[in-house]
This record gives C-alpha cells, structure tokens and sequence, in this order.
C-alpha cells in the first residue's frame, strides 16, 4: 500500500456538517464532543491484544473465544455492549495453515471498542477494493509474505458483525506472561495484515 | 446472491451481486438495513448469514475466499448444480 491516503477532505466535510448542525441549533459542540469521548472511552488495541494473550495462554478461553466472542469477553473485563446496542463478534484465528484479514468494502466498520479508530489506509478505497481481490499481492505490500499453500479467507464486515483475528503466537514465547504476550500483539496483527 | 442493483440503501457488496456462495454460518437476526436506512417505522427483521464465495467465481482467479454479510432477502437459494 501507499501509505499515501489521507482522511483528510472527510474530516474537512464532517467538520462543515457539524457547523451546520451547531449553527441551526440541532446538536451542541458539547455534545458531540461528549458523545464521541463516551464512544472512544476506552477503546485501543490495547483490549484486542489482551484478548489474544488470553487466547493464548488460557485453552478454554481459547475454545470459548471461537464458539462465542461475546459470551466470552467479560472473562477479560470487555464486551461489545460500548455503542448504540451490543454488536455480534466473531474472532477468526489464523494456523499454520490458514489466514484470515478483515475489510469493509462498503464503508469502514471495525471493532473500535477492541482495536482503537481505524488506520486511515484501512478505509481507503485502495485497501478495501484490492484486499477482497488480490489479498496475497496486498498483504505482501504490507510486508506479509504467506507460504503458497496457506488458505486465506477476506471476511467483508458487510452486516452487524464485527471481526477481530486471533494471531499465531509468536515462536519463542513459551516462557512468556500474559501481560508480556499481550505487549507483542499489534493492531495489523489482529486486523490480519500483519504476522505477530 | 440476487442480482441487480435495487434503489436505495442496500448492504450487499456489488461484487457478489449475481454470484452463487455457500452459507457457513447464520448469525442470528437483524432489522434489514435497507428499511431502517429509508426511515420504516417497523423494519422487517431477517436472518443474517455468512456466505463463502471463491476468489475462482469472483474474479476468475486466485485460491482465496471471501465471506461477506448478507440478509435473508438479498440471497436465493440455487441447486447443487449451480441453477
């Protein structure tokens, strides 16, 4: 990827929409400003990087994890209830054998309460068009290159699910704590464009 | 995955529209986008299921799949033979 994408003139045009709506009395810039801390309180990747330490060490979190995220997030303090309403969760986990990437192709959806705001190249056209196409060619850009035999799946959060990808532990970790694993999981890892 | 390109909002992808996919999984049951986006006071409520398709029957080439989202409305069932 370019790394060249900007969200700029977006910002530009929300901006303009949020003065038109402060100045014709409908929402506050107090509000609005409140409204988008309560939804980025605590949201970071910092949580999707606690869930995968978890994964990795606890067998049966691991196994409830796959079955039913939701179900399983408040064994680690976290749940998907921080929006509107609840949203579904599924967490596909990459193997020696298979790998999985996220993407929204129509618009941007993303666990931000798991994983932080997106990378701006995540909504950029460039990424959501190529990956459901060429997923190999754009995770190599990324710097992932995968062995010829590995199944990739692109999941298309097209719906009201939210993905998030349980990481391959890292080789060399077996002496590892929870909280030492969870420091070595990156926000790509659990979108999928990088390798932890 | 029916084809067409209805008026209005609508959530599924163009690039599966017409495409036969494979269910894997039912997710459970949402108000239809397309409803809630044109302002109905009581959206239909439908299925939601994860369809498979291959990278072979989108593009015409790769070993890859993609999963994609879609309501109950927007997919008809096709036999084992592809008709």
């Amino acid at each position: 990827m370019s790394g060249e994408h900007t969200s700029a003139p977006v910002a530009a045009r929300v901006r303009r929409l949020e003065e038109r709506l402060i100045e014709a009395g409908v929402v506050a810039q107090e509000q609005l400003d409140a409204s988008l801390a309560a939804m980025l309180k605590g949201a970071s990747p910092v949580n999707g990087a606690r869930i995968a330490a978890r994964a990795w060490t606890d067998e049966g979190f691991r196994e409830r994890l796959l079955t039913d995220a939701n179900a399983a997030l408040p064994e680690v303090g976290l749940s998907m209830a921080g929006g509107i309403q609840e949203q579904r969760l599924k967490v596909v986990e990459n193997t020696a054998t298979t790998h999985h990437v996220l993407v929204c192709t129509l618009c941007s959806c993303y666990p931000v309460g798991l994983l932080g705001p997106s990378p701006s190249w995540y909504k950029s056209e460039a990424y959501r068009s190529r990956v459901v196409r060429e997923p190999r060619a754009v995770l190599a850009e990324f710097g992932l290159v995968l062995p010829d035999d590995t199944a990739i799946t692109v999941w298309d959060s097209s719906a009201e699910s939210r993905y998030m990808v349980l990481p391959r532990r890292p080789a060399g970790t077996a002496g590892y704590s929870e909280p030492e694993l969870a420091a070595l999981v990156t926000r790509e890892g659990l979108i999928g464009t990088a390798a932890v | 995955m029916r084809p067409g390109d209805p008026a209005g909002h609508n959530r599924a992808p163009r690039y599966v529209r017409g495409q036969v996919g494979r269910i894997v999984e039912c997710q459970g049951s949402w108000e239809l986008a397309d409803e809630v986006a044109a302002g109905v006071a009581e959206p239909r409520v439908e299925p939601v299921y994860t369809v498979a398709f291959t990278a072979g029957d989108l593009w015409g080439e790769g070993g890859h799949q993609v999963t994609v989202d879609l309501w109950e409305s927007y997919i008809e069932r096709v036999r084992e033979d592809g008709t």
